[in-house]
């Protein structure tokens, strides 16, 4: 079975078990419409310039089953020793939850519950941002072949304490999945979400997922997604993020797995004093390739952007960055940075950067980056010097390299977390 | 010679210039070359400095052997239009180990109406040469536009070095859409120093590509983009061997209406050593409706190279005007001080009368712009 075939299988699916309202499922049928309807890109798309095409090719996914190894998914559903709360996805079915400290109000569903019974917030924000960074035709997959995801709500002036866990996990021959999180931060609220994404076998797989954040005036995010596919995923994150007035985010994406990763971010900010932080991490190894296009939209003045993107490229692995910085007319006192660093480890490893700028406000301050160099040897030598090894002495300053963007997260336990997760990746003992 | 032709060219400053300083001038009007003289003592060196059809008719074993070869005629549209209906345009071959002293100079200016003007250039400097360049462009206000598309070739043989210097300041209703690169060879530089002030739209990025083992390109570049006008500028820099250097520096002002953009690319294939990129593109926007753009592209494969990109957009900053007008300095003239300031590293590499010329420029477009 297609993908397509697979839709309407699951459109016929949804109407007799009755899960989401109904009207959901006309808004999933205009979705396969406008997903057969959608050109595939070219080559001289720009927002597919130096991208892999052979590499998005859909043919061959079928419609993931249900998991086998439910049990294991679920053991293996770890990352912080405490939490609030943790839902754990397989296959686009709900496998597990459990919310052990949420605090009263949130609201922490899984999506088809949400829109039911929630209808109009979700209709209000669900896939809400319009995808414009060139994957319009994924969105619309996405859209119409959607099962389950995490909603989330916290209401205002609610601040949940210990960070909430999602585990998106995909298993079999050439499943394709859909994981999907929204994120509604009421007025001055405040919550710290982890994202994870993961295979339960070295399989070729489709995942194309969308998260959506979205901060009211006051809020304060933090969003970790952390993708480990197999080395044979195909996979497609689509993220808009959008901050009211003085409102805060800060949303990393740090991907150890895949093969070809297609990442679309969009940042909008809306409201006077806003922020948003755009975060990346990339060891790539192996032929792993990233496609990574970002925007952070300055609708409003006195908004502030930071983008930080670093990647490690070694063996045969491939980058791409394709950044802008866009401040629209009006937005006065913007201040906006972007920058991305590449790390060469390897000959045959390639990067292309495409930094990018459009300002049409003034009193702003916007300046980007962009660097490509390899491994100081000064630094390779005063280790070698010590008596470590030259392999080992790399991989030290690789997790360098990545430390300066993990030294922003604040919070102690997640910071190691991930420090142990890229050490890990490097291999190097923590 | 024409007596309105001289006229204007007298005002243009050129006889005047020749006879204390350049080495040669030619002068362009409507793509036909209007006069030109080279000096008799570097007409003795061998430095061939001629208008490009004459350059074709009579060094055709110089011209066949280069022409279309750095930029060839399916380029893109406008240089295969130029290829196809060239007319002027200046031919300059520099013999092994000759150092021209003084710039060669051009002026480019169109008269007519609703005219295509397609200067077609090429420049060889031979082995352990060096040579200096300089075209002008200028053109009267008319009420429909007009096109100038150029193809501009430059060939720096082994440890050879060109400087070509550009003063674009067309009329506000000309296109301006020009191809122009260079090819270096080893040890060999190839130097773009280009300024675009006037028409209503330029395109143009020069090139160089670095083919022998340490050449070198540079592109230094100043747009200043006033009321109703669209610079789009650039570099492309291609490292195509080893140790090879290439430098941007791009900076430009956004007036009233103005936008500036900045796209570039560089480029470094597989399995080259020791290459190094600078690029430095600063934006300065001087009123709310003004814009800027920067689309640079960078491609590095493998390691053992570096390449770095830094862009920033800035505005004048209200304290040094403060300063200034507390010392009795108008707003205008304070604005222009500064905006001369901000280019002012740039303008200093231009030849003394060329940099004199480009601070009247800015002040002239400046006036008006403050309020």
């Amino acid at each position: 079975m297609s993908v397509l075939e697979a839709l309407e299988h699951q459109n016929k699916e949804t109407d007799s078990e009755a899960a989401w309202p109904s009207w959901f499922s006309e808004i999933q049928k205009s979705a396969a419409k406008d997903f057969e309807a959608s050109p595939a890109p070219t080559r001289k798309d720009e927002p597919w310039r130096f991208s892999d095409l052979k590499a998005i090719d859909l043919t061959g996914f079928v419609p993931a089953g249900p998991v086998s190894s439910e049990g294991r998914i679920i053991n293996a559903s770890q990352s912080l020793p405490s939490f609030a709360a943790k839902m754990v996805f397989g296959n686009n079915a709900l496998l597990f939850q459990e919310t052990p400290a949420l605090p009263e109000g949130v609201l922490f569903k899984p999506l088809e519950v949400a829109a039911r019974e929630h209808e109009s917030l979700f209709r209000e924000f669900f896939m809400a941002q319009p995808v414009e960074l060139g994957s319009h035709k994924f969105a619309a997959l996405h859209r119409a072949n959607l099962q389950t995801g995490a909603f989330l709500y916290v209401p205002a002036n609610v601040e949940v304490a210990l960070p909430i866990e999602i585990f998106h996990w995909v298993e079999g021959e050439n499943a394709s999945v859909y994981p999907h999180t929204l994120i509604i931060c009421g007025e001055n609220s405040k919550v710290t979400v982890i994202d994870s994404f993961r295979s339960a076998d070295g399989k070729r797989a489709l995942a194309c997922g969308v998260n959506d954040l979205h901060l009211s005036p006051g809020a304060k995010l933090n969003y970790i997604a952390i993708q480990e596919w197999s080395d044979e995923t195909l996979a497609f994150h689509i993220n808009s993020t959008l901050v009211n007035r003085n409102s805060e985010c800060t949303a990393l994406a740090a991907n150890f797995g895949g093969k070809f990763i297609r990442g679309e971010s969009l940042s909008r900010m809306i409201g006077e004093g806003s922020r948003s932080e755009m975060l990346s991490l990339n060891p790539l190894d192996g032929k792993r390739q990233i496609d990574q296009r970002t925007l952070q939209d300055h609708a409003a003045p006195s908004a502030s952007s930071d983008l930080l993107y670093l990647n490690a490229l070694d063996d045969d692995t491939r980058s791409i960055f394709a950044g802008l910085i866009k401040v629209e007319i009006g937005a006065h006192g913007t201040d906006a940075y972007q920058k991305v660093r590449n790390l060469m480890l390897s000959d045959t490893a390639e990067a292309n950067s495409m930094p990018g700028l459009e300002i049409l406000a003034d009193g702003v301050r916007c300046t980007h980056g962009a660097t490509s160099g390899e491994i100081n040897e000064e630094e390779l030598f005063y280790l070698e010097a010590r008596g470590i090894s030259k392999t080992y002495g790399r991989r030290l300053i690789v997790n360098g390299f990545f430390q300066t963007l993990l030294q922003r997260f604040k919070d102690e336990a997640l910071r190691e977390h991930l420090s142990k997760m890229v050490a890990a990746k490097l291999g190097l003992p923590f | 010679m024409p007596e309105d032709i001289k006229r204007t060219f007298e005002r243009l400053g050129i006889p005047e210039q020749e006879r204390k300083f350049l080495a040669g001038v030619e002068a362009q009007f409507d793509s036909e070359a209007a006069y030109s003289n080279i000096k008799a003592s570097v007409g003795e060196q061998g430095v061939i400095f001629v208008g490009s059809t004459e350059g074709l008719h009579k060094h055709p074993e110089l011209f066949r052997k280069w022409f279309g070869k750095v930029i060839p005629s399916g380029d893109n549209k406008f240089s295969a239009l130029n290829s196809a209906v060239f007319s002027g345009g200046s031919f300059i071959y520099v013999p092994p180990g000759v150092k021209v002293k003084h710039p060669l100079q051009a002026y480019f200016r169109i008269n007519a109406e609703s005219f295509g003007q397609f200067e077609r250039t090429l420049i060889i400097a031979d082995e352990g040469s060096e040579v200096t360049y300089m075209e002008g462009c200028t053109a009267p206000k008319f009420e429909t536009a007009t096109l100038h598309s150029a193809v501009v070739e430059l060939v720096a043989l082994k440890g050879a070095k060109i400087q070509y210097i550009t003063v674009q300041n067309w009329s506000p209703n000309v296109f301006n859409l020009v191809t122009k690169r260079g090819l270096a060879h080893e040890e060999a530089e190839v130097k773009w120093i280009d300024c675009n002030i006037g028409s209503r739209l330029t395109m143009k990025y020069p090139g160089v590509v670095m083919k022998g083992r340490k050449a070198r390109g540079e592109v230094i570049s100043i747009a200043l983009a006033g009321d109703g006008q669209h610079q789009d500028t650039g570099a492309k820099m291609v490292h195509a061997a080893d140790e090879t250097t290439s430098n941007i520096v791009s900076k430009s002002i956004s007036l009233g209406t103005g936008r500036a953009t900045y796209r570039g690319l560089v480029h470094v294939p597989k399995h080259l050593k020791g290459c190094k990129n600078n690029t430095e593109c600063d934006a300065l926007l001087i009123n709310s409706k003004s814009r800027t753009d920067t689309y640079p592209a960078i491609t590095v494969r493998g390691q053992g190279n570096s390449c770095q990109h830094e862009a920033s957009v800035s505005q004048i900053s209200e304290e040094q005007i403060f300063y200034m007008q507390q010392r009795g300095l108008s707003e205008a003239a304070a604005m222009s001080l500064a905006v001369n300031g901000f280019v002012n590293d740039l303008v200093q590499q231009f030849p003394m009368e060329y940099s004199v010329e480009l601070k009247r420029l800015i002040d002239l477009e400046m006036e008006g712009s403050v309020g």
